[in-house]
């Protein structure tokens, strides 16, 4: 039988969530309107002011505003709230220029606590279950957000963070882990481990929350079949409030979104104009509950699908697909979509410096992809096995998270060309679109 | 008694090995053995030098990525079986060996064998133990 977390809200009608996103955006506008000099400036900019959103069906009429501009804003133009109503900060990854930094009120974090517990309850957990977190902790919202969520639920958390597969693994032994959270990639390597060290059998885990990176099907089916668990997708921003801006139910066929706290939009990422459901465009979000923080019609640059259709599980929420890859930086290699970010995403977890190139190119009418990343004073040794072996590891990490093969190479530091001192991440020399 | 071996990290790219080599003869640094082990995109170049502090902050000023690490300078007899007999004394203590490399001598007769073991007090008991002499650096030059 389902379980709900929030069962009033997670399976309102429609009529009723339409009507507390209405309230809420209301109120929403009004206080950036008041708050932030920023969204002040581009309202007034735009003809608008707090009198013209009257209810959900004048979102549209909102300017975007995108990634850039939290930079810009960097580090307190976009607060809502004095500094010192704030309890919590966390930030984005930040590979190139200034990070994001997002603040949280308590009250923040209370609702991205319970927006994790829906999703942890969506899994299947209940008090009774031990949730093993590795996401990483600290800045990054992984880690803090699935433990905040699983206290909520009643689990008995681990606080694991990542990284250290052996005690992972043995933690998840001794303890007996039920349900497990962590990156997509990470959860397909523990697999992996966990079969090597023959010891499948003393793994109780049922299943697994997994996301902050880009995953595929056969992912999922992978380290279904090898751990023996129902694996379930996750989605958040940093910049929203973290995971669990929308999650996945037992139907496996796309994620609820969090609608009582985000409203979400599709858009034509070249136009701007919003796109019916069930159409492919750019996922944009509206935070109506944030207080420190607020986002009004944030572009999140990932291309996804809206649909409504009644979902078997109960949950009235719209459904948002998997992101089927970034609105600017996609590759095509051997018909598979390649994203920078997937590569980022494995190599940080392997403890290497995001500073990497992709070289892509054609030989023998067969697509080939080179990934070039700097040796670390960390990642090297004097014995060569033991740097060897740390490189095949990271080979394994890409064909998991890629679906294809990719030739690593391991350079000297400083040597990845930079120009206007940001890194040019790809060399496509396949030239394929010439004339 | 150790003795102290810099690590190189090398890309397996033409020109590469030629501009190590000449960055350390262009600054004087007096190498008293080097060993190169391949993997097919990068190669590990172990070396022992005269005045390790020179050559480390060279290297690390030019980008290089290099470590320090403890080894064993063992004499040996320059002649048939010695060189197989060390090995059993440390197999005999189960002790492995990561590798080795060896560098001749100035003194005819004698040559030195550069060790790596798994465990360094356990090799250096065992060596010790049976009679083997462990040199330092200064020995060496
Ligand atoms: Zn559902």
């Amino acid at each position: 039988m389902e379980r709900y977390y929030q069962p009033e809200i997670e399976c309102a009608s429609r009529e009723e969530i339409r009507k507390i996103q209405s309230e809420r955006l209301v109120k929403q506008v009004q206080n950036v309107w008041d708050n932030v000099p920023m969204y002040r400036k581009r309202m007034e900019e735009a003809g608008l002011t707090p009198a013209d959103i009257q209810s959900v069906d004048d979102l549209h009429k909102l300017p975007f505003i995108e990634k850039d501009d939290l930079r810009d804003q960097y580090p307190y133009g976009l607060l809502a709230r004095p500094l010192s109503d704030c309890v919590r900060v966390q930030s984005t990854s930040g590979t190139t220029g200034r990070r994001v930094v997002a603040f949280y009120t308590q009250h923040d974090l209370d609702l991205w606590e319970d927006c994790c517990a829906r999703a942890i309850v969506a899994a299947g957990g209940t008090k009774d279950d031990v949730c093993h977190v590795s996401y990483g902790y600290g800045l990054f919202t992984g880690g803090p957000g699935l433990n905040g969520g699983s206290h909520r639920v009643g689990c008995l958390t681990l606080p694991m963070s990542s990284g250290n597969t052996d005690r992972q693994i043995q933690f998840m032994t001794d303890l007996g882990s039920t349900i497990i959270c962590c990156t997509p990639s990470y959860a397909a390597y523990l697999a992996e481990s966990i079969h090597e060290r023959g010891v499948r059998d003393q793994i109780k885990l049922k299943a697994g929350i997994f996301g902050a990176e880009a995953w595929t099907e056969e992912m999922r089916h992978d380290i279904e079949e090898k751990l023996g668990i129902k694996a379930y997708d996750i989605y958040g921003l940093t910049e929203i409030s973290g995971p669990g801006v929308s999650f996945e139910c037992s139907e496996q066929t796309g994620m609820h979104v969090n609608e009582d706290h985000f409203i979400p939009e599709i858009i034509n990422p070249k136009t701007g104009e919003v796109l019916p459901d069930g159409e492919k465009g750019e996922l944009v979000f509206t935070s109506i509950t944030k207080e420190a923080f607020p986002l009004m019609r944030y572009r999140t640059r990932d291309i996804c699908v809206l649909s409504r259709e009644k979902c078997s599980c109960g949950r009235t929420h719209v459904k948002m697909s998997k992101p089927l890859g970034r609105s600017d930086d996609m590759l095509i290699v051997k018909g598979v979509n390649v994203f920078p970010s997937q590569i980022e995403t494995v190599l940080l977890n392997q403890g290497y410096p995001a500073n990497y190139q992709i070289i892509v190119d054609r030989v023998n009418n067969s697509d080939t992809i080179e990934v070039q990343v700097e040796m670390t004073p960390e990642m090297f040794s004097d014995n060569l096995s033991e740097v060897t072996a740390k490189e095949k590891e990271l080979v394994a990490g890409l064909k998991a998270m890629l679906g294809i093969y990719a030739k690593v190479t391991l350079v000297n530091p400083k040597t990845i060309t930079r120009s206007e001192g940001k890194a040019v991440r790809i060399i496509d020399k396949r030239n394929l679109y010439k004339g | 008694m150790t003795v102290k071996q810099i690590s190189v990290f090398l890309e397996n790219k033409p020109g590469k090995l030629a501009a190590f080599t000449k960055l350390l003869s262009d600054n004087g640094i007096d190498i008293r053995a080097i060993n190169i082990a391949e993997a097919s995109d990068f190669g590990i170049i172990r070396m022992i030098v005269k005045d390790i502090y020179n050559a480390t902050t060279l290297l690390k000023d030019a980008n290089y990525i290099c470590s320090v690490t403890d080894v064993l300078a063992v004499e040996v007899k320059d002649e048939p079986g010695a060189l197989s007999s060390l090995i059993a004394v440390l197999g005999d203590k189960d002790v492995n060996v990561e590798y080795m490399y060896a560098l001749t001598n100035r003194i005819k007769g004698v040559a030195y064998m550069i060790i790596r073991p798994n465990d360094q007090a356990k090799a250096i008991a065992a060596l010790e133990g049976s009679g083997m002499k462990i040199v330092s650096t200064e020995q060496l030059f």
